[in-house]
């Protein structure tokens, strides 16, 4: 309104960015920071939900919360996937299936526990329920809650990169010289 | 209607109806499970009783017999209910299946069988249905402890 871009805006073509933009700096770090980092930005999650944290879960996942900005992508397969989040309550029947997904998971590969069920068994604490899944997997975080909400997911997630950060050996152990020491 | 359906069936089975309850419109006819097949077959074919709801069974311990075999009927047609009860031994822990009557009690004998531990005779597929398949014991038994046999009995949240 009012402006007369003939007049005003005298137009040059732009500047021409330089070639070497870091000059002469450099950055230096460890290749498990780097290998951490990597793996830590892109957990991708194995598609399994068994109760109702799995809606949860789903949410988390979908447009409102969005963990894509986290780079987790659920995967559908487990051959796929870094991280198993435990959505759910935990019956007997059910745990031969989880144990078969665990498995077919490539290393390193991390297991979350959402919510009560998942942790202790919940309000379940009967013959049908497993009383919490690290009676059969090791867990990396719990997420308490009946169910967590998004943000609590959200935080547990960030937990656990938290948690890959702190790894150590993990470019060794990728190239087969000794172990990962977890963080 | 469903009071005719009962006097027609006394007569065609007066040996198998053990007694007739009418209660809020709803009626129950307990019958004898030797019966069962014919009395089911009858209310399926003569009287359209073409959907079994629900098949179940129930567990009064303490009291002869022990178990109780209950189904839900529903004519839909005329849109009328019927529940017929069988008691079941729990020495002979066993009925006659009626999955001949109606194919959908396959899966809900078999229900019936995993928790309950009555046995169908003449079933075609008899397994577990709910509980995985190596599962010892029926666990909605009353004397089944609810945290599990190798748990100790439940007493409160904090055992």
């Amino acid at each position: 309104m009012g402006v007369d871009l003939q007049e005003n805006v005298a137009l040059t073509a732009p500047q021409t960015v330089k070639s070497n933009v870091l000059g002469d700096n450099i950055i230096t770090t460890s290749l498990d920071k780097l290998v951490n980092w990597s793996r830590s930005r892109s957990m991708w999650p194995m598609t399994f939900g068994l109760a109702c944290c799995a809606i949860e879960m789903m949410a988390a996942g979908a447009a409102r919360y969005d963990l894509d900005r986290f780079g987790i992508l659920f995967r559908a397969s487990p051959r796929q996937a870094d991280l198993i989040i435990i959505a759910g309550t935990v019956t007997y029947k059910m745990l031969p299936v989880i144990r078969t997904v665990y498995e077919q998971m490539p290393e390193p590969k991390y297991v979350i526990a959402m919510g009560a069920c998942a942790s202790s068994g919940g309000v379940f604490d009967t013959y049908s329920v497993v009383q919490g899944i690290d009676t059969a997997l090791p867990v990396d975080v719990y997420i308490p809650g009946c169910p967590p909400r998004p943000e609590g997911l959200i935080y547990g997630l960030i937990q656990l990169q938290e948690k890959i950060m702190r790894e150590k050996n993990s470019f060794g152990a990728a190239i087969g010289v000794g172990e990962v020491v977890p963080g | 209607m469903s009071q005719a359906v009962v006097a027609k069936l006394k007569q065609e089975y007066p040996a198998a109806v053990v007694d007739v309850v009418e209660h809020r419109g709803e009626t129950t006819v307990t019958v004898q499970k030797e019966d069962i097949v014919a009395v089911c077959a009858y209310l399926k074919n003569e009287a359209g009783y073409n959907f079994l709801c629900d098949l179940c069974g129930v567990d009064y311990l303490g009291v002869e017999p022990r178990f109780m075999v209950v189904y839900n009927l529903y004519n839909i047609a005329t849109k009328e209910r019927l529940r017929l009860k069988a008691a079941v031994a729990e020495q002979s822990c066993c009925i006659d299946t009626v999955t001949g009557v109606w194919s959908t009690a396959n899966w809900h004998e078999r229900e019936c069988w995993d928790m309950f531990g009555i046995r169908f005779n003449n079933h075609p597929d008899l397994r577990r249905i709910l509980m995985p398949e190596d599962w010892v014991g029926y666990p909605l038994r009353k004397d089944y402890p609810l945290q599990g046999p190798d748990r100790q009995p439940y007493q409160g949240r904090l055992s």
